[in-house]
């Protein structure tokens, strides 16, 4: 009987739900009731927009990040690909290119050093903690060459709208966050090529023996990593107005947090993007609601660091009390 | 026979060793000599392994008594059986390759004071040790730079290396040794009986057992047939003994009648060769047909079908249906509709962390993608739901973990994810390794069910009577040899006698 009863409550879409994000949700509306005690202006609309909109960098970031946890490799990248694709545009507007061939070929430089990344972890079996360790640092010496430095000024309006403007009421970076969750939610769990990076991820010879070409997926995940903080990338400069050879530094760290909070497993083929949007949620209403109450930085630093043991430890303890 | 009661060192009564409900060891009796080498002799499986890791600490007897230099002997770990004197070289190689010879061999042992190493101490007493021993082995080097032979003598100095050995377990020794270093070995052994040393001996090889033990003791499913002295006995005795079980209704009949052998092959191998792992091979097999490959352990068969799936390159002709094929790599072995269940379904065949429907359709993803590789997952659903049904798998539902299920039906979970390939060409590497017996029988049926349908199945097990009882023509191999091809109805004796390479 109990049997039958297991079977039906796995069946039912949003129990299942619940059991999977149980935890993390947990956490997250616990921190959204000490915020909105504490501050009676947390839990409005107009805070929640903010939120969202403060988040969507590092979202979009840490849904690339997925990808890479899910297969059991890292990139640490990311926050320099971030600061060259803010350069790269700014480049390019000086060289005076429009605004679409700007995009294209920042969408393009993020993509080929995800290339990078990819090509020596797969082809050469090089540990990725340490490809990416490298690239972090010559893709950041990259961002300099340029300008000798020096910011670079971004004055094109389009470019400049994709942060400051509003679409059907709601502010364009969060129908970005929006519209990439989706693709990548979707890539991943509706299409074979999500199936083959999850089986990848778990267990790569059974990979290899049942013909799944693995090392095709490790460098197109790689790829996707790129182009997705190539897109953080565009949306920080245009925030800014500027290309700043700094950008995005550290932002690699709040993306694995972001997806290791959202029950993506080091060791690979476990995680979903919904977990990856809950868990930079977190990370976000933390930022948030700690700047309202005025708490000093190097506070916190702490308490994040904190908070992100205290959900990975909770999360970790529920999924041993179920096995 | 000159040995008296008195001379006893290590007196087994007894023991047995349970696994859940299953008995590797049952009521095993064993009475080794001082100065004597006492062969253990069995089939893959038979319970050696079992009995040397009980007398090193590693695993705990269920029931029984161990007596050792005259008193009660239980162990709790390879330490404590070490300061009794008892000493064991695994087969498998212990050591770490990016440290010295004298570090490996002297490991947890280190001379030091408080708590620093001294240097110059380790490598004398591990210069000496080699000496004594005989090695022609430079304790500087590091082990990683050695040969495979040269790392065996190693780990062999390392277990001779306790203080004061009684009784010395040498486990498969010479499966890595060449000719040279194989007479090193006996060399040692000699000096140990001169010491008073008993010295168990486990091995396959016929020739070097008949020449080199005082004692031989035969086991068999776990239990205890036999002691012998050498004297008195033949080689075909012992192989008697060893296979001597009756194949009784353990393997299901068949449903057709075996292809006729002027049927044209649907595959044919013709001098298929790696260095250094399996030399020359060529076999044939028919549609419909169960080609047994038989061997023992580093006979290069598993090695041999990962180059045929592609997992390895290999030299010489592959032909399916009578066309030359080029097999490079899995994706190309897959599209000639070959499926592979290898030896090891937690390190190759299973996500285990994954749901049964994962990991059954995980071969045959291209069979549920629609247009921009979106997954049919209700196809993908109902194909899984009906191989968990076909295969009788026992699991709450295809969307448990596969992880959880028991060895048998985890090993039909792998066997549902070839199938869903639609194999011409199956190939099954130990199908039944590690599976209780209700399990093997039901993968026996479906084996030949397959078979009657037209698959082509090569069946690799270390298991005799599996192949015996389920083959229709039987390949046995010996160090990366086909050695013979023998017809369905062969006796066991023929079978181990080329499989240990007696007859040529």
């Amino acid at each position: 009987m109990s049997d039958e009863k297991h079977a039906s409550f796995a069946q039912n879409p949003y129990a299942k739900m619940l059991r999977q994000y149980g935890g993390i949700l947990a956490s997250l509306v616990v921190l959204c009731i000490i915020f909105s005690v504490m501050n009676p202006r947390f839990m409005t609309v107009a805070n929640f927009m903010n939120v969202l909109q403060q988040i969507a960098v590092i979202a979009i970031a840490a849904f690339g990040m997925t990808w890479v946890i899910l297969l059991g490799e890292i990139d640490l990248s990311i926050g320099s690909i971030i600061a060259v694709a803010g350069m790269a545009a700014a480049q390019a507007f000086l060289a005076g290119f429009g605004f679409v061939p700007t995009l294209v070929l920042t969408l393009l430089a993020g993509a080929a050093m995800g290339l990078v990344n990819g090509v020596l972890t797969a082809k050469l079996g090089l540990p990725s903690f340490i490809v990416t360790v490298a690239t972090m640092g010559i893709f950041r010496g990259l961002v300099s060459l340029p300008t000798n430095g020096a910011p670079a000024m971004i004055e094109d309006p389009t470019w400049i709208a994709i942060g400051a403007e509003s679409f059907v009421g709601l502010p364009i970076i969060i129908w970005i966050v929006v519209v990439l969750f989706v693709f990548n939610h979707v890539l991943l769990s509706k299409t074979t090529f999500g199936r083959r990076a999850y089986l990848t991820g778990g267990n790569r010879e059974a990979a290899v023996y049942s013909g799944i070409k693995v090392d095709r997926v490790k460098i197109t995940i790689f790829m996707i990593s790129g182009i997705m903080a190539a897109i953080s990338g565009i949306l920080l400069s245009s925030r800014l107005y500027s290309a700043q050879t700094n950008a995005g530094t550290s932002y690699e760290l709040d993306a694995i947090a972001a997806a290791v909070l959202g029950g993506t497993s080091l060791a690979g083929g476990v995680g979903t993007m919904i977990g990856t949007l809950i868990g930079a949620l977190i990370i976000g209403i933390m930022n948030n609601g700690m700047n309202m109450l005025s708490v000093p930085y190097f506070y916190q630093l702490i308490v994040k660091g904190l908070v992100i043991l205290l959900a990975v430890w909770l999360d970790v303890r529920s999924k041993r009390a179920k096995q | 026979m000159s040995a008296a009661t008195s001379d006893v060192i290590l007196k087994i009564n007894n023991v047995s060793k349970l696994f859940g409900p299953v008995a590797a060891l049952k009521n095993m009796h064993l009475e080794v000599r001082a100065g004597r080498v006492h062969t253990l002799l069995g089939e893959n499986g038979a319970g050696k392994s079992t009995l040397m890791k009980i007398l090193a600490g590693v695993y705990h007897a269920t029931t029984g008594e161990v007596d050792f230099c005259g008193s009660p002997y239980k162990p709790e770990n390879p330490q404590e059986a070490a300061a009794r004197g008892l000493t064991i070289v695994f087969q498998e190689l212990s050591l770490c390759n990016n440290m010295t010879v004298s570090e490996n061999i002297l490991a947890t042992r280190e001379p030091s004071v408080y708590g620093f190493i001294n240097d110059q101490a380790l490598e004398r007493r591990a210069a000496e040790i080699v000496r004594d021993l005989g090695l022609p082995i430079d304790v500087t080097e590091k082990v990683g730079n050695l040969s495979m032979a040269q790392r065996q003598l190693v780990e062999i100095a390392k277990g001779l290396s306790i203080p004061n050995p009684r009784l010395v377990i040498l486990d498969e020794p010479t499966s890595s040794l060449t000719d040279a270093e194989t007479e090193i070995l006996f060399s040692i052994i000699d000096r140990l009986k001169a010491k008073g040393v008993a010295v168990i001996y486990i091995s396959h090889r016929m020739e070097e057992i008949m020449r080199l033990s005082d004692d031989i003791t035969v086991i068999r499913d776990g239990e205890f047939i036999a002691t012998r002295q050498r004297e008195d006995v033949t080689i075909d005795e012992l192989i008697a003994m060893m296979v001597g079980r009756q194949m009784n209704e353990i393997y299901p009949l068949r449903l057709a009648a075996a292809p006729a052998t002027s049927e044209a092959p649907i595959l044919s191998v013709e001098g298929f060769s790696r260095s250094g792992e399996f030399e020359n091979v060529s076999f044939d097999v028919r549609k419909g047909e169960i080609l047994g490959f038989f061997g023992l352990i580093g006979s290069g068969r598993s090695e041999m079908m990962n180059a045929l799936f592609g997992m390895k390159s290999a030299t010489g002709s592959i032909r399916i249906d009578g066309e030359t094929a080029t097999i490079s790599s899995p994706v190309d072995a897959i599209g000639r509709r070959i499926a592979f269940v290898t030896e090891n379904r937690k390190e190759e065949g299973l996500v285990l962390a994954h749901s049964v429907e994962w990991n059954i359709s995980m071969a045959a993803l291209g069979r549920f993608a629609a247009a921009l590789g979106f997954m049919r997952k209700r196809q993908e659903r109902k194909a899984a739901t009906d191989e968990v049904g076909r295969l009788t798998i026992k699991t709450a539902s295809v969307d448990t973990p596969v992880g959880s299920l028991s060895g048998g039906n985890q090993q039909k979970a792998v066997l549902a994810k070839w199938l869903l390939t639609q194999p011409r060409i199956l190939i099954l590497d130990e199908p039944t390794r590690g599976v209780d017996v209700g399990a093997k029988f039901e993968i026996y049926k479906i084996i030949r069910q397959l078979a009657a349908e037209g698959t082509a199945i090569l069946l690799v097990s270390s298991e005799l009577p599996e192949v015996l009882g389920m083959s229709d023509r039987l390949v046995v191999m010996h160090e990366g040899r086909l050695c013979a091809t023998l017809p369905g109805g062969a006796t066991p004796e023929t079978v181990m006698a080329h499989a240990t390479g007696i007859t040529s």
